[in-house]
């Protein structure tokens, strides 16, 4: 008995971490993964080692990205129409020493079959010595959108992550440039900056150790690119001060080395590698989740989950539900007042059997309703994993639980349910969380409109589709099980 | 990157990756204080280690804490040997049984001096009275600048805590690299396990009173490969630093 509880346990444990989706699908192998950058309408990274991945969609990755010249850890910007990339050839760990270089290089396009693909000539920006306190690998770039300035920060647990300056136009060393020590404990370093700050993040704990290795994502954020890095509770990042982006979870360890892309105002995502993916046999994969703030720190968002919800407007909190009959319940009312003689039976709640013939066959309206945890309000969603992704996510059918019918943009820019999902694509809908922690729900094409365009509240109780604006909380939603 | 110095396996990994790398050797050209002794390195280094780079020898009698309540002062006997391969072995019950297991006569009583020499398997090893010039104390730095392992290592520390009344409820607040264990007048009063870097106010003991006059705070610190350091100070029920006394290596 006891054996069998503890399969069952084992069983839903599992299910639970397989049915948590992918960090992303295809082959997304890869250790130290460069931010990602965009060519072409193709996303590429680049990992330890030389090569990286490509993927069309952003969701559905698989090898074929070229990096010359081995070794580890490398990261990528865009600057102008040029790509630039830095990595470390060489460094220290097994060897003893720690002498490290720090090249960078560039080229015109990222698509290995373009006639222009041609790497520059790899130029060293920075460098440590055998022994010293630093060791001159895991590069991350920054290009201050503020003034226009480069900056890599590089090293290991070996001593001192540091900063230098590059020069954008050449990706040569600021000449006179000295590195400046930033912070201890941590390694795969990028910067970036947001709202007045700067932010280093860093990997913490143990690398490569699949599942378990403890690396973990940690930040600090100064006024100055140079810092001083401080974290949450006013500790430098050259104490060790460091607050937790993210960490081990749901079947995968070991995440590490963080690069943040912005896919619009108010939707960012971070990459990273686990090291461990238990579902992939515990193979280091490339992850990508929604990047949040809070308090003008970075916070992991979270894999959207399969479930069934209620979906909250983020304009009154009223619920998306089938524009149909409300259909009272049937009990009668019970006195509060004096003593409770008879038995107390809890009510049972309203089921589909109660409803359904009452709701037409065909398309019904969707409108926003109070939210009474009633058959009409309450959506599935789930993943339709033949449908192609976007970066970092897949696209999902949204149904009234236990039913078919699913949420379905129309040719004139509004929102009903059909009475049967056919996987057309205006019935998929790409569910992304903001960096409020709300989220926008747009569906992948609206037959007859080329731009882009998510689902909005009209009205306090009138869905439609619009312009996604994150300042207005007529594009948010969030979902609930409750 | 890897921190493992010795795990040669894993070519996945971009630590095992860099070990293709050719080191080229050159020597140093800083002028350096010739009081100290030379670089631990058998073999020309790029940047040899010296002493004076890290440490000072405490000139009075005793020193406060720094201006952040880190003690600064130490007596620390050179590594004892103890090849790991790896961090991740530095659990709750290793620890207890390693760093708990005696190595040297009197090892959690004796109040040593600059100098003073103790035996460990046969070897002759000795203390150092030394002052940090950091907050935080580079083990590393001190075995290689003496030319000893740097890897694969245990250090022991004491210092003297000196108080002008007792002081309540202070919380010994320390960090490592990688794992250690902290006795305050002979008493066990935290332990850091496991692949750990060292980080300030990285776990701190139990309220603790330090009593009037001398109070004896030692530390073992275990490292396989990589960087190894600590820094402790004392701090209050609210976490800011404790300042009222003075640290002597006696």
């Amino acid at each position: 008995m006891k054996t069998k509880s503890i399969l069952l346990g084992s069983a839903a444990l599992m299910s639970l971490w397989t049915s948590d989706i992918f960090a992303q699908t295809g082959s997304p192998y890869i250790h130290d993964p460069s931010t990602i950058v965009e060519c072409d309408g193709k996303y590429y990274t680049f990992g330890t080692g030389g090569g990286g991945l490509i993927s069309e969609d952003g969701w559905t990755w698989s090898g074929g990205a070229v990096r010359p010249g081995g070794g580890a850890a490398p990261d990528a910007i865009k600057i102008g129409d040029r790509y630039l990339i830095a990595y470390s050839a060489t460094g220290g760990g097994l060897g003893g020493g720690h002498a490290g270089r720090v090249l960078t290089m560039w080229n015109k396009t990222l698509d290995p079959n373009s006639p222009d693909f041609e790497y520059t000539e790899p130029i060293e920006v920075a460098h440590s010595l055998d022994d010293e306190d630093c060791d001159a690998i895991d590069a991350g770039l920054l290009l201050d959108p503020t003034t226009g300035r480069l900056w890599l920060s590089y090293g290991t647990y070996f001593g001192f992550i540091r900063i230098v300056e590059l020069d954008p136009a050449t990706g040569k060393r600021v000449e006179g440039n000295e590195p400046v020590d930033v912070a201890i404990d941590c390694e795969a370093t990028d910067l970036i900056y947001r709202n007045g700050w700067y932010y280093l993040l860093g990997t913490h704990g143990t690398c490569c150790d699949g599942p378990n290795s403890t690396y973990n994502i940690v930040v600090g954020r100064s006024r100055n690119v140079t810092g001083p890095y401080v974290d949450n509770m006013g500790r430098d990042m050259m104490k060790g001060g460091g607050k937790m982006v993210i960490a081990a979870n749901n079947g995968k360890t070991g995440p590490g080395h963080f690069g943040r892309y912005i896919v619009d105002d108010g939707v960012e995502k971070m990459s990273f590698h686990y090291e461990a993916d238990y579902a992939r046999g515990g193979r280091s994969v490339l992850a990508i989740r929604p990047l949040l703030w809070k308090n003008d720190w970075p916070v992991a968002g979270e894999d959207f989950k399969e479930g069934t919800y209620e979906i909250e407007s983020e304009r009154r909190g009223y619920a998306l539900e089938l524009a149909v009959d409300f259909v009272r319940m049937q009990t009668p009312r019970m006195r509060f007042w004096g003593d409770v003689t008879e038995p107390v039976e809890p009510l049972k709640p309203q089921t589909l059997a109660d409803v359904i013939d009452t709701w037409p066959t065909g398309d019904i309206g969707v409108r926003i309703g109070d939210y009474m945890f009633r058959p009409h309000q309450r959506w599935t969603i789930t993943a339709v994993p033949e449908s192609e992704g976007y970066l970092g996510g897949q696209y999902y059918k949204i149904a009234i639980e236990g039913t078919d019918r699913a949420l379905a943009a129309t040719a004139d820019a509004e929102v009903i349910a059909v009475p049967k999902f056919t996987g057309a694509p205006e019935q998929l809908w790409r569910i992304e969380q903001l960096t409020d922690g709300t989220y926008r729900i747009m569906p992948k094409s609206v037959p007859g409109h080329d731009e882009e365009l998510v689902l909005i509240s009209a009205a306090d109780s009138t869905p439609s589709l619009g312009k996604f604006d994150m300042n207005s909380d007529n594009s948010k939603w969030s979902f609930h099980d409750r | 990157m890897r921190k493992n110095y010795f795990v040669k396996s894993m070519l996945s990994s971009c630590a095992a990756l860099l070990a293709f790398m050719p080191a080229v050797a050159q020597t140093s050209t800083t002028s350096r204080p010739e009081n100290f002794p030379p670089p631990r390195q058998n073999y020309v280094i790029q940047t040899p280690t010296y002493l004076s780079d890290y440490f000072e020898e405490g000139t009075t009698p005793s020193v406060s804490p720094d201006s952040e309540g880190f003690i600064r002062r130490w007596t620390v006997l050179e590594p004892i040997s103890k090849p790991n391969r790896s961090n991740t072995v530095f659990t709750d019950s290793y620890l207890n049984h390693v760093l708990d297991s005696v190595y040297f006569k009197d090892q959690m009583t004796v109040l040593p001096k600059n100098g003073d020499k103790v035996k460990v398997d046969g070897k002759k090893l000795k203390w150092h009275a030394l002052d940090s010039k950091l907050y935080n104390f580079k083990l590393y730095r001190l075995a290689a600048a003496l030319k000893k392992p740097v890897y694969g290592v245990i250090f022991f520390a004491v210092t003297v805590i000196d108080c002008p009344e007792d002081i309540e409820n202070v919380r010994l607040s320390a960090g490592s690299n990688s794992a250690s264990k902290w006795w305050l007048n002979g008493e066990e009063v935290l332990i850091l396990s496991g692949d750990r870097r060292m980080v300030a106010d990285d776990g701190v003991s139990k309220r603790l009173t330090l009593k009037k006059g001398k109070n004896v705070l030692r530390c073992a610190v275990i490292n396989g490969p990589g960087m190894s350091d600590f820094c402790a100070r004392f701090v209050d029920e609210n976490g800011n630093p404790v300042n009222n006394y003075t640290i002597s290596y006696q």
